[in-house]
């Protein structure tokens, strides 16, 4: 059975949940409330906040995210390759061999290209 | 199955006593889980205390005394004090947003450790998929950084939310690549596999021999992904204050607080359980009972060598901690590009080459690399 063990899984993900809300819940009958608009002002070096932060600005790392895309859907395909070689012998290596070197080749282009450059 | 089996024991203990065994299995079912969220929430309370002390006589001080004997009260009462300090929403911010941020990495840190073994079968459920849910169940640990970054409407928080999730997608590469060849080893995912196979010989059979490439990859890519120094810019305090963190207080601050510790500790027990065989003595235990002429199936002896395997990992693990917190007061912050270069034109690079290399030598000397 492949799928034994994961009503586990299921469970332990509602009692993971249960134990933050349990924390906030506690923490709400505990606590004392906010009092005076002081309280919610956004901090900013002590300093009257200038502007806020929902604003457009250059997320200078979405190429990385692209790259990180590409290797980890490659990381995913090798996994099955890497627990059933014992069984797959020479063959699948040199497959897993082109596999990997043609990502590779996609490393150096985005690498030459000044993708993984933070500039 | 030669090592305790609890749960069987009890299921016979409620069956002998008239119960129908399916009951009896539902009613064992949160058993194991409330240990283990007992013993992630221990263990990071007892890193944050390794983190005072150590960090205190890294600068000749004492640290924490007078809460306790040598201060072992002081994360209790780190927690009340966070539980009952005022908690600010700012007003500019999104609420749901900022405070779900908190609590979707928490759960996700808290939700790998369902398939951390203990012991061969003190696990809460060895799922077949083991250390690639680990690293599936991680990868949502960004979105929630991003969610607390982004609704906090600050600036700091922004910056220090979207560093936040450059760096765990950009380390995370390395470490599913350094976890494939270990998994390649032992021809399955599953963490119990994965430790049985480090077993024949105690400290000669670790994979940490085999696999010494994929082990310093691991332990750096750890290193980022927990967020610690030298790879610490997400809250790097004296650019950003803290980070994503900066608008938090109270409970939504103790959901980071304590997320971040227990990664500290999941990742301490990876270590051990893929690189440092787990809850394996560094001796063969096996033959330690043959030589005594125990039966394997003595209930004295499962009890002492279950107890045993499990100081054994937490001994792995915190001594994998006590090398986080030294390299804090040793080694610098690196730059934010220094980091990236470090993960795609290092760490990628190696982690393929030591994937090829780990097949390689499967298919030369299959004995010695798992078949």
């Amino acid at each position: 059975m492949v799928l034994q063990g994961y009503g586990y899984l299921l469970v332990f993900t509602l009692v993971c949940i249960l134990v933050p809300s349990l924390a906030l819940g506690l923490s709400w009958l505990l606590r004392p409330k906010a009092v005076g608009p002081g309280n919610f002002t956004t901090y900013e070096s002590g300093c009257e906040p200038i502007g806020g932060a929902w604003i457009q600005f250059n997320i200078r790392y979405y190429m990385f995210a692209l790259a990180f895309v590409i290797f980890d859907v490659e990381t995913v395909f090798l996994y099955p390759w890497a627990v059933a070689f014992n069984q797959l012998g020479l063959f699948a290596f040199i497959e897993a061999l082109i596999f990997i070197a043609i990502l590779v080749l996609g490393l150096v282009y985005a690498w030459r290209k000044g993708a993984l450059e933070w500039s | 199955m030669t090592g305790i089996d609890l749960q069987r024991s009890f299921i016979d203990l409620f069956s002998g006593l008239g119960i129908d065994p399916e009951v009896a299995r539902v009613m064992w079912m949160p058993l194991p889980m409330l240990a283990v969220v007992t013993i992630a929430t221990v263990g990071a309370l007892a890193a944050t205390w390794l983190e005072r002390k150590i960090s205190a006589a890294a600068q000749q001080r004492i640290g924490p005394e007078y809460a306790g004997p040598f201060g072992l009260a002081i994360p209790a009462a780190d927690v009340v004090k966070l539980l009952i300090k005022q908690t600010v929403v700012p007003a500019n911010a999104d609420p749901l947003l900022f405070v779900l941020g908190p609590v979707i990495v928490f759960i996700s840190v808290f939700l790998s450790f369902l398939v951390i073994p203990f012991g061969e079968n003190l696990v809460i459920s060895n799922v077949a998929t083991g250390i690639f849910l680990v690293i599936a169940i991680s990868s949502i640990a960004p979105i929630g950084l991003l969610m607390s970054g982004y609704s906090s409407n600050n600036k700091y928080s922004l910056l220090g939310g979207l560093r936040a999730a450059a760096q765990s997608i950009s380390y995370e590469i390395p470490l599913a690549l350094a976890a494939l060849a270990v998994a390649m080893m032992s021809n399955g995912l599953s963490t119990v596999e994965i430790v049985e196979q480090q077993a024949d010989l105690g400290i000669l059979s670790w994979n940490v021999w085999r696999q010494p490439i994929g082990f310093i990859i691991f332990i750096i890519a750890a290193l980022a992904e927990c967020e610690r120094i030298p790879f610490d810019l997400p809250e790097a305090e004296e650019e950003l204050v803290a980070g994503y963190q900066t608008e938090y207080s109270g409970v939504n601050f103790m959901l980071f607080y304590g997320a971040s510790y227990a990664n500290l500790f999941l990742s301490a027990l990876l270590v051990a359980i893929l690189y440092l065989g787990g809850w394996e003595l560094p001796f063969p235990i096996d033959k330690v009972a043959e030589l005594l002429s125990i039966p394997e199936t003595n209930p004295i002896w499962q009890v002492v060598a279950a107890f045993l395997g499990a100081t054994v990992i937490l001994l792995k693990a915190f001594a994998f901690i006590f090398l986080a917190i030294l390299l804090r007061w040793t080694v610098p912050r690196v730059r934010i590009d220094q980091l990236l270069d470090l993960g795609w034109k290092f760490l990628l690079p190696i982690g393929l080459a030591n994937l090829l290399l780990t097949a390689a030598l499967k298919l030369a000397f299959p004995g010695a690399f798992g078949g």
